[in-house]
């Protein structure tokens, strides 16, 4: 039996990594006493699949892991609630529904994400970023460099901007390509855009929300991962 | 609020050291709180993490009311950086406010290169680097661990010393804290009367004398009112002592990520060598029924996919077969790796690990630390090469291919003889699986033997208190000759060979048997650059050649020195249990090659008895 949780992660413990995360649930799903079902072999680990990590210094309301298990005698909620029970504030469990047996896992299906994104204080460009952001997104291809194993190359990220637009209240919404191939950074977008005006991003200059992660449905449009699979 | 800015954390290599938020992680509510300690492993977090007796401590002082204990560990040099130069104050995980304003600092003392990481730890966290120059309102720096038998070298750093284990007296010291709080009264009053309770020792109350050769004359408390010996405070009924089941589980990968199950304490072997077989005596094992109940509770509480069991030799674990078979039980449908260090090798001991461990990719590790028998004897190993051979032929049997030996090199009365015995046992044991195992039914086509050596440093409250160490000509000679030895062997290409470095091992054979002389040492070569000497991209054998000299300290003094055998030691003020004539025999019996049995076959009067407790005196009550 497949299972996705939706989780959230935030406040301080943003500073831990991907792999952190990974080694927190496997601890979290045995506390929990969940059924789970482990990989064969002499080294058995549980069968678990994240959708797009999260950087070091990134918070989100809408994280995905799936796992599996081998029987299940509790409801979603009562589930949330058990998983809740053992973790700790900052990691909160939002929702575990059941996949379909032929449901592709989140780090295989994972297409979008969109971010909420604000300049931290004292980091913010000189230039109006509102402002230009119709022009950026009117370009044809935008270039970045991205340092991959075989060395630089240069990749056109502009078909994975979904959206770009200036919230009323200073900050940024952004929905990406989160796929594991075409992956995109809100940091890229932001140092890609003020490149082409002549100026730099500063340092640790972004706060970003993952506000929630996507996947392609049937016909190939983005829906929430959260929306896929049944509450039980 | 964390304490450290978000560009700082952004910044630094592995932020999660300094967050906090571990499940399990105790935060209280400071209303209700009259005592704050910070609990320090003065070394980086994954390895002060992996610590059990911090757990068990700080599980200890939060079951206390009143009392908040939390933890800190060494900042890595890239945030030490950052807080000197931003003024940045040293902090407790918890609540992520600054040691300088709780009333206790705990620092666990487990081996000598952390010495100048104390200092760190004070020079950031505000706190003045000497009792000497703390006031009223500084919190109480207080010591304990291993390290502690011969506190002299840190003295000055350290307001007072905890002796023996933490469970039995802190309650005491703790409720003697609060009450002198509420009354106002001073920090020296408050040290006065703590240094009257069993296990205390303020060494700002006594004064050492030294003879003109620098050899300790007497050492001589302030007043008659405090004792002039100290006696080791130790937990008699094991089964009732607090322990931690709902262990700290972190974020980051500790350097042993796993859940730790303490069977016992103390061990029956009188290796000469090893200081810990002397400090924790007697043996004291916890029942079986206690032990499966806190095997479960670990599991459930923190989620780990390992549990170890702790002791210094499990296989000496009387119901170890029930145990392991409980374990293995418990832990197949929970998916738990079990790990058992400090095993025996023999037809159980490959049997359960055949269970546990996958054979392909394990070695099976043996620890003669002498090469030849006649070396094995005069350290009290009792562990001969026949016992070694017939371990390895059985093993080689069951599949296993890689072997683990372990050496130690410098041990006294050691000849070239003992040091070629390294290399013709590791032969032998390769001779051992091409005899053992027909060609055809070599998986890996053939044997790895890995033979490490350290080298040795005479330990206080050992036989080998007494031993000369060696200069670092002679150690690194004396590798040379191991490898040499290995390289003649027929079997060599199946045997590879590591050892250390030996610059480390002369500052760590300073500190062992230091005494208070060696304080003004440590604290300038502080101040000149060394941190993390445990480290050695940070150790600086050269800066702390330069302050030894400066100090007017000499090496050979603390290290390769021939002591006499009624010589005053700096730690003989204090009582471990085991007495110096006692110590004295066993160092006889090793210059003359004598073996001392285990305490189960025959009791050697150690003097461990008087507390009344553990294996000896459980004996002992049965004959009567």
């Amino acid at each position: 039996m497949k299972l996705r949780i939706k989780f959230s992660k935030t406040g301080d413990i943003k500073y831990t990594g991907h792999l952190d995360l990974m080694r927190f649930f496997q601890k979290l799903n045995r506390r929990a006493k969940l059924d789970l079902k482990y990989s064969q072999g002499f080294n058995p680990h549980q069968i678990m699949a994240f959708a797009q990590p999260l950087g070091v210094g990134v918070e989100s309301i809408g994280e995905y892991v799936d796992i599996e298990v081998n029987s299940m005698d509790m409801t979603s909620a009562e589930t949330v609630e058990r998983l809740n029970s053992v973790s700790i504030p900052e990691l909160k469990i939002l929702q575990v529904k059941k996949l379909d047996d032929s449901a592709k896992n989140a780090m295989a299906s994972v297409q979008g994400a969109r971010y909420k994104v604000s300049f931290k204080e004292g980091k913010a460009p000189s230039v109006d970023v509102s402002a230009l952001i119709d022009e950026y997104m009117a370009e044809d291809a935008i270039l970045i460099t991205k340092e991959g194993k075989a060395g630089e190359r240069e990749v056109d990220i502009k078909p994975g901007i979904y959206e770009f637009k200036a919230d009323s209240d200073g900050s940024f919404e952004l929905f990406l390509n989160a796929s594991s191939a075409g992956n995109i950074k809100p940091v890229q977008v932001f140092e890609s855009l003020l490149a082409m005006n002549g100026e730099k991003l500063k340092d640790n200059a972004l706060a970003t929300l993952r506000l929630d992660t996507y996947e392609a449905d049937d016909k190939g449009n983005l829906v929430s991962m959260g929306d896929v699979g049944e509450e039980f | 609020m964390l304490a450290l800015s978000d560009d700082i954390l952004m910044r630094i290599d592995k932020p999660a050291r300094y967050i906090g938020h571990e499940y399990n992680a105790v935060i209280k509510d400071k209303a209700d709180v009259d005592v704050r300690f910070c609990m320090c492993f003065p070394d980086v977090y994954e390895i002060g993490m992996s610590h059990l007796g911090i757990q068990i401590l700080y599980d200890m002082f939060n079951r206390m009311d009143g009392v908040w204990c939390e933890r800190t560990y060494s900042p890595w040099p890239d945030l030490d950086k950052i807080m000197r130069e931003e003024n940045i104050p040293l902090f407790a995980l918890e609540s992520q406010e600054p040691i300088k304003n709780f009333d206790f600092l705990g620092i666990t003392l487990q081996y000598e290169m952390c010495y100048t990481n104390i200092l760190q730890i004070l020079d950031l966290a505000g706190i003045p680097l000497t009792t000497d120059e703390r006031k009223d309102g500084d919190p109480i720096v207080i010591g304990g661990g291993p390290c502690s038998y011969n506190p002299e070298p840190i003295a000055d750093f350290f307001d007072m010393f905890y002796i023996g284990e933490g469970e039995t007296r802190y309650k005491e010291l703790m409720d003697l804290y609060k009450r002198f709080k509420k009354e106002g009264k001073s920090r020296d009053e408050f040290l006065y009367e703590a240094a009257h309770i069993p296990g205390m020792y303020v060494p700002k109350f006594y004064t050492p004398y030294y003879n003109e050769d620098g050899t300790l004359k007497d050492f001589v408390p302030m007043d008659e009112s405090l004792p002039k010996k100290i006696v080791k405070e130790i937990v008699l009924d094991f089964d009732k002592a607090p322990y931690p089941t709902k262990q700290l589980v972190p974020f980051m990968r500790a350097t042993q990520e796993r859940m730790v199950l303490e069977i016992q304490r103390g061990c029956i072997r009188g290796c000469r060598f090893c200081q810990a077989g002397q400090l924790y005596r007697p043996v004291r094992e916890k029942n079986i029924e206690t032990l499966k109940k806190e095997a479960i509770e670990l599991m459930e509480y923190t989620g780990e996919e390992e549990i170890s069991l702790s002791s210094l030799s499990s296989s000496d674990y009387q119901a170890l077969p029930e145990l392991v078979d409980f374990l293995i039980t418990e832990c197949k449908d929970r998916k738990v790796n079990i790990s058992l260090p400090s095993l025996r090798i023999d037809a159980f001991s490959l049997d359960v690990m055949s269970k546990v461990q996958d054979i392909k990719k394990s070695s099976l590790t043996f620890a003669p630390e002498a090469g030849s028998q006649r070396l094995r004897n005069v350290i009290n190993k009792g562990l001969t090469e026949e016992v070694i051979l017939e371990g390895a032929r059985m093993a080689f049997k069951g599949g296993w291919t890689r072997v683990k030996l372990y050496f130690m090199l410098g041990q006294p009365f050691e000849t070239d003889e003992d040091i070629e015995g390294i290399g013709k046992l590791s032969n032998e044991i390769a001779k051992v699986f091409f005899e053992t195992v027909p060609k055809e039914e070599r998986v890996n086509g053939k044997v790895q033997i890995v033979s490490s050596t350290s080298f040795f440093v005479p330990k206080p409250f050992t036989a080998f208190q007494w031993a000369p160490m060696c200069t670092k000509e002679e150690f690194l000679d004396k590798a040379y000759k191991t490898r040499v030895g290995i390289a003649s062997q027929l079997n060599q290409k199946s045997i590879k060979y590591n050892w250390h470095e030996a610059d480390v091992t002369v500052l760590e054979g300073v500190f062992a048997r230091g005494d208070r002389k060696l304080s003004k040492a440590i604290l300038a070569a502080y101040k000149k650059g060394c941190i993390f000497d445990a480290w050695s991209e940070y150790f600086s054998y050269d800066t702390w050649l330069e302050t030894f000299k400066e100090c007017d300290i000499d090496i050979d003094f603390y290290t390769t020195r021939k002591r006499e055998d009624d010589e005053l030691f700096p730690w003989d003020f204090l009582d471990c249990g085991v007495n110096k004539e006692f110590l004295l025999r066993e160092w006889h019996k090793a210059a003359e090659g004598v073996v001392s049995p285990n305490c189960k076959v025959q009791c050697q009067g150690c003097g461990a008895a008087k507390f009344g407790g553990g294996i000896c005196f459980e004996a002992k009550n049965k004959v009567q």
